[in-house]
């Protein structure tokens, strides 16, 4: 929390900060070359070839080898693909006959075209890098100093380089498996890639803002109304998750830490078994149970309490409200061991002065605990909030959206959320586009809550308060 | 005394309701499972008694067909469960690497970039994962990971994209004292011996504790798993296998099979979760203070 403080006071004008950086770049290119020599100059073309000439091995043989495989992608992959990234494809595929001849492949073309930007970014990246080298290095041979060996350049990548050895393997893992498809699919957004329009049979391309223009027209489509009806559901569904989930959790926590209660372990073990089981084995089986043929209705129709089944997943309003009934199972254990570390943190002699005085135990909870706890989770109450949001698990494997209904589009039922809805519309109507929209709009109400919520919450506007 | 006494009395009834209530939860919780179990033990033999759904809880007979039938070799459920495991113990030993490095680096190492770099993987855990679905999808078909290749396509994307989750970790390596850093590179040690040395097996409870989580996640990883496998039966996982007994198969009887299934699966991972309970506990509630 003190390091995003801290970036936030020096995040002053983030856009003048990068110009200013881009501009001292550019003149850092230009004076290296005017007061370099020949190997300098000539490493503008060749990457590394100064430090190679200077015996840097190591970090010449490094620049070179960006450039050459830069050249091998470009010449051999990327130009292919990026020189049709303006249209996405012209030709399509046709049948002859019985042959098929395959035309320009959309996907790919938008997919490996992103990359060639990508990689065009990073050679200019490499470039600037390449430049400073060859400044410092000629900058500390003018002042009679010596190169380092190249055993210790080598070295240092264990030791005050040793974050980049560290970080190359996760970042070049989240930027090829998160980066370049969230890129991907925003750009998807912005074209007409749907179940009309699949590669690599048809071609698709950029359209603009139609999609989204789409989203907010209150037409005959009904795509509009679905959007909102369900991000409400999605809105009310995160509350009710999240603080019915914390307050009763808490509830169970103080219970079991009550003075005197025995086999507080075997309390807590029981309630921990939702956890330990794996969500769709109890998900599922639960989602039986309250079937029509599910053991709750034969049980309450065998004893007479029912005449008929009780349509807990086909009324719309009883689904919603079983949805978070059972949320409430998976919720509460979850919340009630984070309560029971926290609980223990509160001083003892806090409540002993308290019961002195002649509060109540309802007074205690109300003036100490409740204040303490709602300081101190804080931000992980704002997480779970998030967290409930996308929480997939729980509607897909209970209901998978259902009661469908008529009135909604793209296959919308009223217990999806908007993670579910895209899933339904990535999976069963291959709507690339919406689904692209709707995965945006989901960033965008994530993002507007956390920025909102977080800056107003009171561990990290007075963090002192409870120390 | 004798307020004394009110005092004790007042607390011995109010522990009276407390433990009611306590049995009443129980006996909620433990119900689907009591459940389970019992169904699980009901056989799908017409012969015996019925697969599917009944309207009573207890079966007539107990019977072991369920189980004898998912080790059999008319259904995939060992492949299955071989498939799970598998993914399970390399995503497990992955992510872990991951993590330790990322959490090192941005607890331990000031460098150019490091504040922009937490922000900016702030910002992509804000997109939904399913977002980016389709598009994970024919990358791994590119390499052929799809389908007959799903199992080992699904680790390396369960393992790619771990590091992003290094809060949990990172925060207790921010509580291990840097004073102890210090003397060792006084010493002469360098950032690599540090972490290897010091760092690592001081952070024994919170690598216990990622390596469970990452081991847990594959055993209910229906959504991505169903979709990189679509239609290849060999390479679903047990989800996915179980889940389409569930919905498609339900009405020939696959219901009492599916919980015997559950249960072979839950044993095995509830069991290693219990040993290792403490350790969860204590990543659990460190991660939600910090937020």
């Amino acid at each position: 929390m003190a390091d995003s403080a801290a970036a936030g006071r020096a995040k002053k004008s983030p856009a003048g900060a990068f110009f200013s950086a881009l501009g001292g770049s550019i003149k850092e290119i230009g004076t290296t070359f005017k007061e370099g020599d020949w190997k300098t100059r000539i490493s503008y073309p060749v990457f590394g070839f100064g430090p190679l000439m200077r015996k840097q091995v190591v970090k010449g043989i490094a620049l070179l080898a960006c450039e050459l495989l830069f050249i091998w992608y470009m010449v051999g992959f990327g130009w292919n693909y990026m020189s049709k990234f303006a249209t996405l494809g012209t030709v399509a595929t046709e049948k002859k006959g019985r042959v098929t001849v395959y035309g320009d492949n959309s996907f790919l073309i938008l997919l490996f075209g992103l990359l060639t930007i990508i990689a065009v970014a990073a050679l200019i990246l490499v470039f600037v890098l390449n430049v400073r080298e060859n400044r410092r290095e000629e900058l500390l041979l003018r002042e009679g100093k010596a190169l380092p060996p190249n055993r210790k350049v080598l070295g240092s990548l264990l030791d005050e380089n040793f974050d980049k050895t560290l970080l190359t393997l996760p970042m070049a893992g989240i930027f090829i498996f998160t980066v370049l498809p969230i890129i991907f699919m925003i750009c998807v957004a912005f074209t007409n890639y749907d179940a009309q329009h699949q590669a690599p049979s048809n071609l698709f391309t950029w359209v603009g803002l139609a999609n989204f223009r789409e989203l907010f027209s209150f037409g005959s489509s009904g795509f509009s109304s679905t959007f909102f009806a369900v991000l409400g559901w999605t809105l009310v569904w995160a509350f009710f998750a999240t603080f019915i989930d914390y307050f009763l959790g808490m509830g169970v926590a103080i219970l079991i830490n009550r003075k005197g209660i025995r086999l507080k372990k075997l309390w807590r073990t029981v309630l921990v078994l939702t956890i330990a089981v794996p969500q769709f084995v109890s998900l599922l089986y639960v989602a039986k149970m309250f079937d029509p043929d599910g053991l709750i209705n034969v049980y309450l129709m065998k004893w007479g309490w029912i005449k008929s089944a009780i349509p807990f997943w086909t009324n719309p309003m009883l689904a919603r409200i079983t949805i978070v009934v059972i949320n409430i199972w998976i919720g509460i254990p979850y919340m009630m061991l984070i309560a029971t570390g926290l609980l223990m943190n509160i001083p003892a002699d806090l409540y002993e002065s308290a019961s002195l005085d002649g509060a109540t135990g309802f007074q205690m909870f109300r003036f100490i605990t409740l204040p303490y706890m709602l300081f101190v989770t804080g931000p992980f109450l704002l997480t779970s909030f998030t967290n409930n949001l996308n929480n997939f698990n729980v509607i897909f494997l209970l209901t998978r959206g259902r009661p469908q209904s008529m009135a909604m589009a793209e296959n919308a039922g009223r217990t999806d959320l908007l993670v579910t809805w895209l899933y339904k519309m990535t999976v069963n109507n291959t709507d690339y586009k919406m689904a692209a929209v709707i995965g945006i709009m989901v960033f965008v109400v994530t993002a507007v809550i956390t920025l909102v919520v977080y800056s107003r919450l009171p561990s990290v506007k007075d963090e002192e308060a409870f120390q | 005394m004798k307020e004394n006494s009110s005092i004790k009395r007042k607390r011995a009834i109010g522990n009276t309701f407390t433990y009611i209530a306590l049995v009443l939860i129980s006996i909620i919780w433990l119900f689907p499972f009591f459940g389970l179990i019992m169904q699980s033990f009901r056989s799908f033999d017409p012969a015996v008694e019925y697969g599917g759904m009944v309207d009573y809880l207890i079966p007539k007979t107990f019977s072991l067909d369920n189980y004898r039938f998912l080790l059999s070799k008319s259904t995939n459920f060992l492949l299955w469960y071989r498939n799970t495991f598998i993914i399970a113990v390399f995503v497990s030993i992955g992510q872990t690497i991951m993590i330790l490095c990322v959490s090192y680096a941005l607890s331990r190492m000031r460098f150019k970039g490091r504040e922009l770099l937490m922000r900016f993987w702030l910002i992509l855990g804000m997109f939904p994962g399913f977002l980016t679905m389709i598009c994970l999808y024919f990358l791994l078909k590119q390499f052929g990971l799809t389908q007959a290749g799903a199992v080992p396509g699904l680790i390396l994307i369960s393992i790619a994209s771990s590091g992003m989750g290094y809060y949990v970790c990172k925060g207790y390596f921010d509580t291990i004292p840097r004073a102890l850093d210090e003397a060792a590179r006084i010493d002469g040690a360098s950032r690599a011996k540090i972490f290897f040395i010091l760092t690592i097996p001081m952070a024994k409870p919170i690598i216990i504790y990622t390596m469970l989580v990452a081991f847990m996640a594959p055993w209910c990883d229906y959504v991505f798993a169903s979709y990189v496998a679509f239609g290849y039966d060999k390479s679903y996982n047990v989800a996915v296998g179980l889940t389409r007994w569930v919905w498609t198969n339900d009405y020939q009887g696959y219901f009492t099979r599916f919980c015997a299934g559950g249960i072979l699966i839950a044993v095995p991972v509830t069991v290693l979760f219990m040993f290792l309970q403490k350790y969860y506990v204590e990543g659990v509630t460190g991660g939600a203070v910090k937020g």
